[in-house]
Parts: C-alpha cells; structure tokens; sequence
C-alpha cells in the first residue's frame, strides 16, 4: 500500500512538473532570447482559463475549450508584445520588472470586470474524469495522465522545434548576436513576436488544464509564475531542456517533499510536531532547492551564460 | 522648478503639518494615512540605499518588513499571554515596550540580511532578483504553514506596544514617532552615503574591478549595505505591524517586495528623498482611485506602465530640474 502510495505521489510530482514545464518553456525563451523578465506571464495562465472555460461553456465541449485557450492566450500576447513589450526590450531589468508588474494589475482587474469576482468552474468531461488502474496495482487518474502526455508531448514538440527547424536556428541566433542576424535579413521584430506569442499560449494551455482541475480565478496565475521562475533558474535561463529538467525537478520535490517529510520527522519527532515541521519545511523546499542550486552553481543547472 | 534641497525642506515642513491639517479639517484618519505613507517611505529608503545607490535589485525587502512586523506581533504575543518565548534551550519574555522591540527587530533583520545577503550576492543580475524572491518566498510560506502565530490568518496585537510618558494609541503621537523614524533614517543613510562606505557602494555599482583594484573588497561593501537597507526596511515593518495592530503573510508576499520596489522607482531613485514621495503618490493614488472606482489597480497599472514607459526618472525629477536628470534619463 506504502508503495502504491509513494508511486501515485510521484506521478503527482510528474503531472505538475509537465504543467510547470508548459508554463516554463515560454518564460525562458522570453527570458533568454529577448532578455526579458516576464512577470505578467502568470496572466497568460489565467487568460488561457478563462478562455477555456468560457469557450466550454458556449459550446458545451471540453476540447474546444482547451483548443481557444491556447488560441485566446496566444491572441492576448501578440496583442501586450506588440502594444508594450516591444518597449521594453531596450530598457533595464528594473523597468522591465515594473512595467510587467504594472501589466498583472492592468489584466487582474481587467478580467475581474469582465468576469466578476468569483471563481468559474471548468468541468472535466465525464470520461476523463475517472481512474484507470495501472501495472503494480496502482489506480490514478486519468485525466492527470493525459496532463503529463500532453506536457511530454509539448517539449519533444519544442525540442525539435527549437533544434531541427528553421524557426528554432533563428530563435537560437537571435540569442547569441540580435544584430547579426537582422544583418541576415530575419525580421527580428516578427520573430520575438512570434517567441513571445508562442510562451503566451503554453501558459494559457496550461492555465486551462490546470483550471480543470482546479478554479478558474483571478490571481491564479501569480503563484505558479514565482514557481515557473525558479524552475527556469534552477534550470538555466533560456535552456529549453533546463526548463523540462528544473520543472520535473520541482515538481517531483514539491510533492514528494508534502508526502516524505513529515514521515521523515516522525521518526525523531512525536507525530503533531513532525506534521508541522515536515509540512513547514516542504511548503518552502523548492526554495531551499533553488537557493542550493544557485549557490553551486550560479548560472543553473543548464545555464551557458550569466545574464 | 526648485532645487532638490528646498524640495526636500519642503516635504519635511509639509510632513510635519500633516497632524494639523488633520486637526483643522476635522479627520483624524489623514493622519493614519500619511503614518502609513511615512512607514512606507522608511521601508523606501532602506531599499533604495542598494537599489539606487547600490545597482542591487533586490525583488525580496518583503522578508524584512514582515520579519520586523512579525518580531514586533510575536513579543507582543507573548507578552499578553505570559507564555515565555522558547528558542532551544534560552527562554525570553515577550515585551510590549517599543524600544525592545526595535532593538530585537533591528537585530533580528540584519541577522536575516547578513544570511541572505550571504548567499544572494554571490550572484549577480537576475538571478540575484530571484534569489532574493526566493528567501522572501521561503518566509511567506513558512509564515503561512506555521501555525503558533496565526498561520493564514495573522496574529492581532491588542494595544500597540508602549514607549514610557507617551500614548502610542494616540494617532498623532504614533505618527510622530514614523516621523522622527524618518528623520533618523534619511539622517543615517545620508551619513552612509557620505562615508568610506558610502562611496565605495556607490563605485561598485559602476565598476567592481576598479573597486577591487584600489583594495575595498566590492562583495564585503555590498554585504555591509545590504544588512544596513534589511535592518532600515525591517525596522519600517516592525512600525507598520504596530500601526495596524496586526501581522498577517501579506507582508511577506512578493506583492509586497513589488509595491516597495515601485515606490521608490515613482518617487525616483538615486535620490535619497524619492520614496517619501513615492510612498505618498501611491498611497494618494491608491486612496484617490479607490474612492471612485473598484477597479482602481486598473488604472493604477496603467500608471504605472506609462511611468515606466514615458517618464523614467521619477515624479522627484518633475519637480527639480540638476545634474542627476542625465543619468537617470539614459
């Protein structure tokens, strides 16, 4: 039972390190193609679910709701690359921090007005929403399964995108010397709009599969961007396979971490006060996790350079 | 136009009458507000001596302020319910005069910032703004999941703790204890940055190889000033928890590192009066916007987006025409 246990809070720790990669992957190649902090792209995250569940609720399908998330959230930052970011790119990490700190206010109160204050729910489709029973005895969702497929889906889809095409070359060069490769005749605007477009829609897509699971409200999407930004430190900035690597690596530690430690502390402890260590201590083990990285190696796992 | 001296003159005088604009208008809350704002600007000051001055982003002062709030909530806490504090093997009473209290704070946050400073200035750029967040957001969870002091919910304080001969719960008396807080602040990190210190901070933002190369070592200066800006913005959060007779994780949470980050960068930075009019625009702005619409952070985004956009320099260089605007303006 222990075991079976152990193994469905693994895939636990798999399917939200597969959504923190979605939400990952985006900030990244923001982060190390144009050199920008992203701090609004949690709002990406809380526009795809919205998105989704407003689209679900007009046509009553699941899929749909999914398919205009990612359309919604990519449509949204084309729209805040071309109105803002575009300034910002010139401009220090300090104004870039504000300026997107700025946009969270602008898209927080903005989808309250448009949707009021309370949550929405966005329903699984009933056969989804049931288990299947795995080799081992072991019985998990099936829906968190199609999460972590599809996230696995996703990064091979992005690993050949930025290593095999011509897209991913420019996006790589456009990180090494901007200029050289405007020189060569890439439209460098486009193509930071297209990078930034592309992470927008990620987020949404896994605002909205997460929003399944959870609620659908404002202010969802701040939390998993702090984590999304340690998972791309811990990572390395701009590594695509930094970004999969740190997010299964915080995902995994998160949720092992709930599951371990206060097991861990009962065996020094009596059981109420290894609870609450145990539990106080995992609530901040990622950080700890990330502060250990960076202080052996400063540039993350993956990292090249020091930005 | 005016000098930045006799603009600063100006906001003292103009600080110090709040109490009897208060009096005359008949609103004892202008005073509680502009408490707030004067606490806010001290927590400013502290962050703005490494922002400013310093080239240090730190995205993570929130641990500081919530630290000297939550000393502050938690020797109170103690005191009223007689229950000593236990650390190991060392047991304290709780205290609930205030002169302790901002001993232990000023201890306790530069202890904290010695810690972090530690470890966050071994890197530099952006990971060391995520750095910082990260000990910020190993504070608020902590905060969070322990539940001693209220966990989610906070701890309240009864009575604002005490100082001999005065009454703390009097508005105009607490706010001129912020005020002479305020003045002992700009007066200190005014000395800091006149002194040896001071210069060498200010040189190592620019260039830590010629630093070295004259024999200060950078990282030791940056150190020293970061625990100086977390001891100033702890100190500022030990006033705020008493001001509102109450702690809560908020003041742990990164919004709270990001409302003191953009204050001092409204007010502008690289002047050492900045966030005091930062703190009093956003605090203005956020009562003004509030007062007509629900949605006021709509429009307070939108400001602050075309201040970063359109206006970099900070509301100060609007004000005060000198040297300063060409540096901050490139």
């Amino acid at each position: 039972m222990e075991f079976q246990l152990l193994i469905e809070q693994l895939l636990n720790g798999l399917q939200f390190g597969t959504m923190l990669f979605l939400m990952s992957a985006g900030l990244t190649l923001v982060f190390g193609v144009m050199g920008l902090i992203n701090l609004a792209h949690g709002s990406f995250y809380m526009i795809g679910a919205f998105g989704a569940a407003l689209f679900a609720e007009i046509t009553g399908s699941f899929s749909i709701g999914l398919i205009s998330s990612f359309i919604v959230a990519m449509f949204a930052g084309v729209i805040t690359e071309i109105l803002v970011i575009r300034k910002l790119y010139k401009k220090d990490h300090l104004d870039q921090v504000l300026a997107t700190f700025a946009l969270i206010l602008i898209f927080s109160e903005g989808i309250r007005w448009l949707f009021g204050a309370y949550p929405l729910y966005l329903n699984i489709p009933a056969e989804l929403n049931a288990s299947v029973s795995l080799p081992l005895e072991i019985i998990y969702s099936k829906y968190r399964l199609l999460i972590i497929a599809i996230g696995i889906l996703i990064a091979f889809f992005l690993y050949i995108l930025t290593s095999k095409t011509l897209l991913g070359i420019r996006i790589k060069a456009g990180q090494n010397d901007r200029e050289m490769i405007s020189v060569l005749g890439v439209n460098i605007k486009t193509l930071y709009t297209i990078v930034f477009a592309l992470g927008a829609a990620l987020a949404g897509l896994s605002g909205a599969l997460i929003g399944a699971i959870q609620s659908v409200e404002v202010g969802m999407g701040e939390p998993v961007l702090i984590l999304a930004f340690v998972v791309i430190i811990i990572g390395g900035i701009g590594s695509i396979k930094g970004a999969f690597v740190g997010a299964l690596l915080v995902g995994v530690t998160d949720t092992l971490g709930r599951f371990l430690l206060p097991e861990l502390f009962k065996l020094f402890f009596d059981n109420a006060d290894a609870n609450l260590i145990g539990s106080s201590i995992a609530s901040m083990s990622i950080y700890i996790l990330m502060a250990i990285v960076l202080i052996f190696k400063p540039s993350g796992l993956f990292g090249e350079r020091s930005a | 136009m005016m000098s930045e001296k006799k603009l600063n003159f100006l906001i003292l005088i103009f600080l110090f009458l709040v109490p009897l604009f208060s009096i005359l208008l008949n609103d004892i809350y202008i005073t509680t507000l502009f408490s707030k704002i004067v606490i806010l600007a001290i927590a400013g000051i502290g962050l703005n001596l490494i922002l400013g001055y310093g080239g240090m982003v730190s995205f993570g002062h929130a641990a500081f302020f919530g630290l000297g709030g939550y000393v502050t909530g938690i020797l109170a806490f103690h005191f009223n319910n007689y229950e000593p504090i236990q650390i190991l093997i060392f047991e304290f009473e709780g205290t609930n005069q205030l002169l302790f209290v901002w001993i232990f704070t000023l201890i306790f946050s530069s202890l904290l910032a010695l810690f972090i400073g530690y470890f966050s200035l071994r890197t530099t750029g952006v990971y060391f703004i995520m750095i910082t967040l990260a000990f910020a957001q190993m504070l608020y969870y902590f905060s969070i999941s322990w539940p001693t002091y209220g966990g989610e919910d906070g701890l309240s304080l009864s009575l604002r703790n005490q100082i001999p001969f005065l009454n703390t719960m009097d508005p105009i008396t607490f706010f001129y204890i912020c005020y002479v807080w305020l003045i002992i602040a700009i007066i200190f990190v005014k000395f800091i940055l006149n002194s040896p210190l001071g210069i060498s901070l200010k040189a190592s933002k620019e260039n830590d190889d010629r630093v070295r190369s004259v024999g200060i070592n950078p990282k030791k200066v940056k150190l020293i000033s970061f625990i100086i800006s977390g001891a100033i913005t702890g100190l500022a959060g030990s006033l705020y928890a008493d001001l509102n007779r109450f702690v809560s994780p908020t003041i742990l949470s990164w919004q709270m590192s990001g409302e003191i980050m953009i204050l001092v960068i409204l007010g502008g930075m690289f002047r050492l009066y900045g966030p005091i009019l930062g703190a009093f625009f956003y605090i203005i702005l956020e009562q003004f916007l509030g007062g007509i619409t629900e949605n006021w952070q709509f429009w307070l985004g939108f400001i602050i987006l075309l201040e970063v956009l359109y206006a970099k320099a900070g509301i100060m260089s609007f004000l005060i025409k000198d040297k300063y605007d060409e540096k901050t303006s490139s």
